[in-house]
């Protein structure tokens, strides 16, 4: 809508297409670069969607190999890993987006009640640091203490208790120990997200309650929470529209790929990977592939016409 | 009254976050340890804060082992350098464009942005074009090109700082003196975009700092020569599984660094982030809330 009228006042002074065309180019040329990677790394690869419905040979490449209509997707759904791999997709990034918004949110108030200004620097320095590391790096570190031979806590735990434990063999402490990890990653990351808004606020609504003699409780509750609800809705509307991802590096990396694991590790995008990389199935990585490609974008679309319903400045597009 | 429920919430939140930063840093502490501890007290008492005996053997064998370590660290050198550079030039000069209000097709090349950022082929088809029509397989260009180099939301983030912190009078009156577009981007909008340039590049670069994905995908052992820290850290960890499910595979134990090395590897790959990273840890912040709240 602002576009168009943005063109009238263009018309107007116009002077013939060649001086038009002759005064674009350099903005043209500047962003060409630009445009023909998107257009390579983004938009050629929509052609291999047609992998998942071929029976796919590398030496043939995707145009010349056989179509074979639904097969790689009736071969994915008759193994267990198709249904483990959606219910462990799902489970985790549903509840760790409420943990991680419940987190970030106690958090990121939390640092707002700080006023010493170096602590508070200090605070977010520290706690955004897991961050800034490769999932690599920071599998090495749940190794430090949970390997077999020389883990932290595996050793105390022997010392302690008599018991080994192998954490890298048995499926049941990984809930816990991904969503730890998760968290110990994510939870600067969304406090920062958090703050952001935080201190947009009005100081003057704050004033105001203490002086009607509100107690901080209810001023969290009664002003902070309902303010920071457009934030809070639209991350997530995003994660929402983000759920059928996984992280691939925490799931690939921190639990070392280890195979009596993956009941509860394996997610669509290990899955990917494995079957693409380690087992050589190109039909059936392409079949998870599409659908999470697929789904995935049902899924951001929906989120986002809800959001715009609901609050139009909120919307992602 | 009032004031003491403040000092409450006060002290509360101090110790929360007090023990939430401990949690924090402390992996990253044990980790420094355990690269300095004797291997065989690991191997017995297990990593801890305060091992009997200290070392720095481990270091020994990254100086031994520097021909394929610090190749490693040239190699993430320089892809960080080449991506980061590459990255930050292409997204402003499309940002740039984008920027133009009056610009012929403006809503459609938006839209090809933001298409981006909702829908893409997945790992399959990316894989397999960039290896059998680009041919990156174990090439540098596989490590720098695929999915890094460029991100909706940057190029937006870029467009909306270009429309709204360098005024339009500035690029007005340098044409009335009859510079060019070139030189409006390179003398006006540049100059004057450092803070989101700067930002931007600060996030990409460690992107491809901390990237070992497309190690993953584009090499393999012939490509063992480009591998980068993280592809090392992580070939190590494969090499692990891998003695772990075939006790009488072609890798022999010895061959591999021992614990200890391993977590000197690792802290040798995260110090340059832990060196920069306090100095610029508000840049990385304001990154990271921009990348998340539309701007």
């Amino acid at each position: 809508m602002a576009g168009k009228k943005n063109e009238k006042p263009e018309g107007g002074n116009k002077k013939s297409f060649g001086a038009a065309f002759l005064h674009w180019l350099p903005f043209y040329l500047m962003g060409a670069p630009g445009l023909i990677y998107i257009f390579i790394n983004n938009y050629m690869p929509l052609a291999g969607l047609q992998i998942a419905f071929k029976n796919f040979n590398f030496a043939k490449g995707m145009w010349d190999s056989p179509w074979i209509g639904f097969k790689n997707f009736e071969f994915l759904f008759k193994s267990k890993d198709a249904f483990v791999m959606v219910r462990n997709t799902l489970a985790y990034n549903i509840a760790w987006i409420f943990i991680g918004m419940f987190v970030g949110v106690s958090a990121a108030i939390l640092l707002n009640e700080v006023q010493n200004a170096v602590a508070k620097k200090f605070y977010q320095t520290a706690i955004l640091l897991p961050y800034l590391m490769s999932m690599v790096v920071i599998a090495y570190l749940v190794y430090a203490y949970l390997s077999p031979s020389s883990g932290l806590f595996t050793k105390g735990i022997e010392r302690l208790t008599g018991n080994t434990i192998q954490f890298y063999q048995e499926p049941r402490w990984w809930p816990f120990i991904l969503t730890f990890v998760h968290e110990w990653r994510g939870i600067g990351f969304g406090m920062i997200l958090y703050l952001s808004s935080l201190l947009g606020i009005d100081p003057g609504y704050y004033e105001a309650a203490s002086l009607d003699g509100a107690t901080k409780w209810q001023q969290i509750r009664l002003i902070t929470i309902p303010l920071l609800k457009p934030t809070i809705l639209m991350l997530l509307i995003l994660n929402l529209g983000q759920v059928f991802r996984s992280d691939f590096g925490l799931f690939y990396q921190v639990p070392m790929m280890q195979a009596p694991l993956f009941p509860v590790t394996q997610t669509i995008d290990t899955y990917v990977y494995r079957a693409l990389m380690q087992l050589n199935n190109v039909g059936m990585s392409a079949a998870a592939s599409f659908i999470q490609s697929v789904v995935g974008f049902i899924f951001i679309v929906t989120a986002n016409k809800i959001v715009s319903k609901l609050d139009e400045n909120s919307a992602l597009f | 009254m009032k004031s003491q429920s403040q000092k409450r919430w006060q002290i509360a939140a101090n110790v929360i976050l007090t023990i939430s930063s401990l949690l924090a840093i402390l992996p990253f502490i044990l980790l420094i340890i355990a690269s300095f501890t004797d291997e065989h007290v690991a191997m017995t008492d297990g990593f801890s804060y305060f091992p009997r005996k200290f070392s720095t053997a481990a270091f020994g064998y990254i100086s031994q082992q520097w021909a394929m370590i610090g190749r490693a660290y040239l190699m993430t050198i320089l892809v960080t350098a080449i991506g980061t550079s590459l990255s930050v030039i292409f997204t402003a000069m499309l940002a740039y464009m984008l920027s133009q209000k009056k610009l012929p097709g403006r809503k459609i090349l938006n839209f090809f942005i933001v298409f981006t950022m909702l829908f893409n082929g997945g790992v399959v088809p990316t894989y397999v074009m960039y290896v059998k029509t680009f041919h990156l397989k174990n090439t540098i260009w596989g490590l720098v090109i695929p999915n890094l180099l460029m991100s909706g939301f940057m190029i937006m983030l870029v467009r909306n700082y270009f429309e709204n912190s360098v005024p339009a009078e500035l690029y007005e009156a340098a044409r009335i003196d009859g510079a060019g577009e070139f030189y409006n981007f390179f003398h006006i909008a540049l100059p004057l975009s450092v803070p989101i340039l700067a930002t931007s590049g600060l996030m990409t670069g460690l992107a491809y700092w901390n990237d070992w994905t497309n190690g993953l995908y584009y090499l393999d052992n012939k490509g063992k020569e480009l591998y980068t820290i993280q592809n090392i850290l992580n070939n190590i960890n494969e090499n692990i599984q891998f003695l772990a499910s075939n006790a009488t595979g072609g890798v022999n134990i010895g061959d591999l660094p021992t614990t200890t090395v391993r977590m000197a590897i690792a802290f040798v790959g995260i110090l340059p982030v832990l060196i920069i990273y306090p100095f610029f840890q508000k840049y990385f912040a304001k990154g990271l809330a921009m990348g998340a709240v539309k701007g």
